[in-house]
């Protein structure tokens, strides 16, 4: 049978995580692109706040984040639902996921778009104020294809320590791949197998996506020549 | 977050009362696999760049593999599942070794920095300008003294800034420790969760700390950069 009749349960899993990541993965993009807009502004509050997130989420394990926001989180779900009267709600592991990667990676994200922005020469930013453009049109036209492909390489670097950091949800009770290794093991004492099995799908989930990624750059990069020597 | 500091300070900093535990374990698992790593990682790295492809797949697989996959796995790979293996149970030395959760996390983190440590090492070996590699050879140097002398020297102030961060990575990777059953800071944390419900402040504390290592790492590797790697300072005026 496959894999001694869990593989339907292993898959499933894995499934969980790829979702996982990938929401984890929008959520993270759209507060990157806030908070890189944030850190360039002119005022200093919002650049005070962006900065503050991202020291402090940058400097705290990703762990202990989780875990903090995790059970802070429902406490005061609780207290909030007790203080209404309202039944309790118990936050579903998979939001939590996705939420509390997506804030915490949000940081990373936050420091790759900056120094995209950063990137992308004044000249051309001028060059379309010159044309007429509105801000707006100069920030779709001209900054953020180009923020994207400065940034690509960044985005790789931190989707693939994310999809690692993944497999640390299941501590807060998400029934994702590691869970159902873990649980499969147990039941049909080859413990050992199954951790090869949890680590042979993230190899393939990291190979497949670092092909992927590797195409994306090389799109993306048409019209740039590297130096050759 | 007074009351759990009173009483639980010196279990988030050095002891439970009986055994180490809190920011002495954290510092001893990040302070032996970075040494480790390091040291493992420079005769690999120069396998991970040799022209032999003998030498330079097999470091390539091992490399490739302890990045693909989450340390948590692989800590899970040697804590759990090597144990649940009957040679590993029914061979002394490795039933003696691998019981013990130490052991099984200080083998999973260095070998998994020294994955990531040879490639950064690696990488800054293949970016010796080619000048300087000629320049040992004019002076009658063996492939050793190059090392020795003019490679890997220059190699390690290279990649100091890449090393950085992965000191600190590895810093925040030690918190999967607490599954293996090592007392480390989150492990603290989460005992002190459970005792008193008050899980802002108990894991609070526990960031608290970390970012202050944090903090203290970064500052250690300015210093270090700005010592070894002096000669790219602009000049002043």
């Amino acid at each position: 049978m496959f894999l001694d009749g869990f593989g339907p349960i292993i898959l499933d899993g894995a499934w969980v995580t790829l979702e996982l990541a990938v929401m984890s993965l929008l959520v993270s993009f759209v507060i990157g692109l806030g908070g890189a807009g944030a850190k360039l502004s002119s005022n200093p509050l919002l650049k005070g706040i962006a900065t503050l997130y991202t020291t402090l989420i940058r400097g705290v394990p990703d762990l202990v984040l989780m875990l903090l926001i995790f059970y802070s989180l429902q406490i005061g779900m609780n207290h909030l639902t007790e203080w209404q009267g309202l039944e309790q709600i118990n936050l579903n592991p998979f939001v939590s996921g996705v939420f509390t990667l997506g804030f915490i990676y949000g940081a990373y994200f936050t420091e790759t778009f900056r120094g995209a922005f950063l990137s992308v020469p004044k000249g051309q930013i001028e060059a379309g104020i010159a044309y007429g453009m509105s801000g707006w049109q100069t920030f779709s036209r001209i900054q953020f294809p180009q923020v994207m492909r400065f940034a690509l390489p960044g985005i790789s670097n931190n989707w693939q320590v994310m999809l690692k950091a993944t497999a640390l949800v299941s501590i807060i009770g998400l029934s994702d791949v590691v869970k159902a290794s873990i649980d499969a093991g147990k039941s049909s004492y080859k413990v050992f197998f199954f951790t090869v099995v949890a680590g042979a799908i993230y190899l393939i989930l990291t190979s497949v996506s670092s092909l992927v990624l590797m195409w994306l750059e090389r799109r993306y990069s048409t019209g740039v020549r590297e130096a050759e020597l | 977050m007074i009351d759990i500091i009173q009483q639980y300070w010196k279990a988030f900093l050095w002891t439970d009362g009986y055994h180490l535990s809190g920011l002495a374990v954290t510092m001893w698992l990040l302070v032996v696999s970075i040494a480790f790593g390091f040291f493992a990682s420079i005769p690999l790295a120069i396998a991970r760049v040799s022209r032999s492809k003998w030498l330079s797949r097999p470091v390539w697989l091992f490399s490739y593999v302890f990045r693909g996959t989450p340390l948590y796995i692989q800590l899970l790979f040697f804590y759990t599942g090597m144990y649940s293996l009957d040679i590993v149970r029914d061979v002394d030395i490795l039933n003696h070794f691998f019981r013990e959760g130490y052991n099984c996390t200080i083998l999973a983190f260095g070998l998994n920095t020294c994955a990531y440590t040879t490639e950064i090492f690696a990488g800054a070996i293949k970016a010796t300008p080619y000048g300087e590699i000629e320049a040992g050879r004019a002076y009658g140097m063996n492939k050793f003294t190059l090392y020795r002398r003019v490679i890997i020297p220059s190699a390690l102030r290279r990649a100091l800034p890449a090393y950085s961060n992965e000191v600190i990575l590895m810093l925040h990777a030690t918190t999967v420790a607490f599954t293996a059953t090592v007392p480390d800071i989150l492990k603290v944390a989460r005992d002190v969760n459970a005792a008193t419900y008050d899980s802002f402040n108990a894991f609070g504390l526990a960031a608290l700390i970390y970012l202050c290592i944090t903090f203290i790492l970064v500052a250690l590797f300015r210093k270090a950069e700005s010592k070894w790697l002096a000669h790219l300072r602009p000049m002043k005026a």
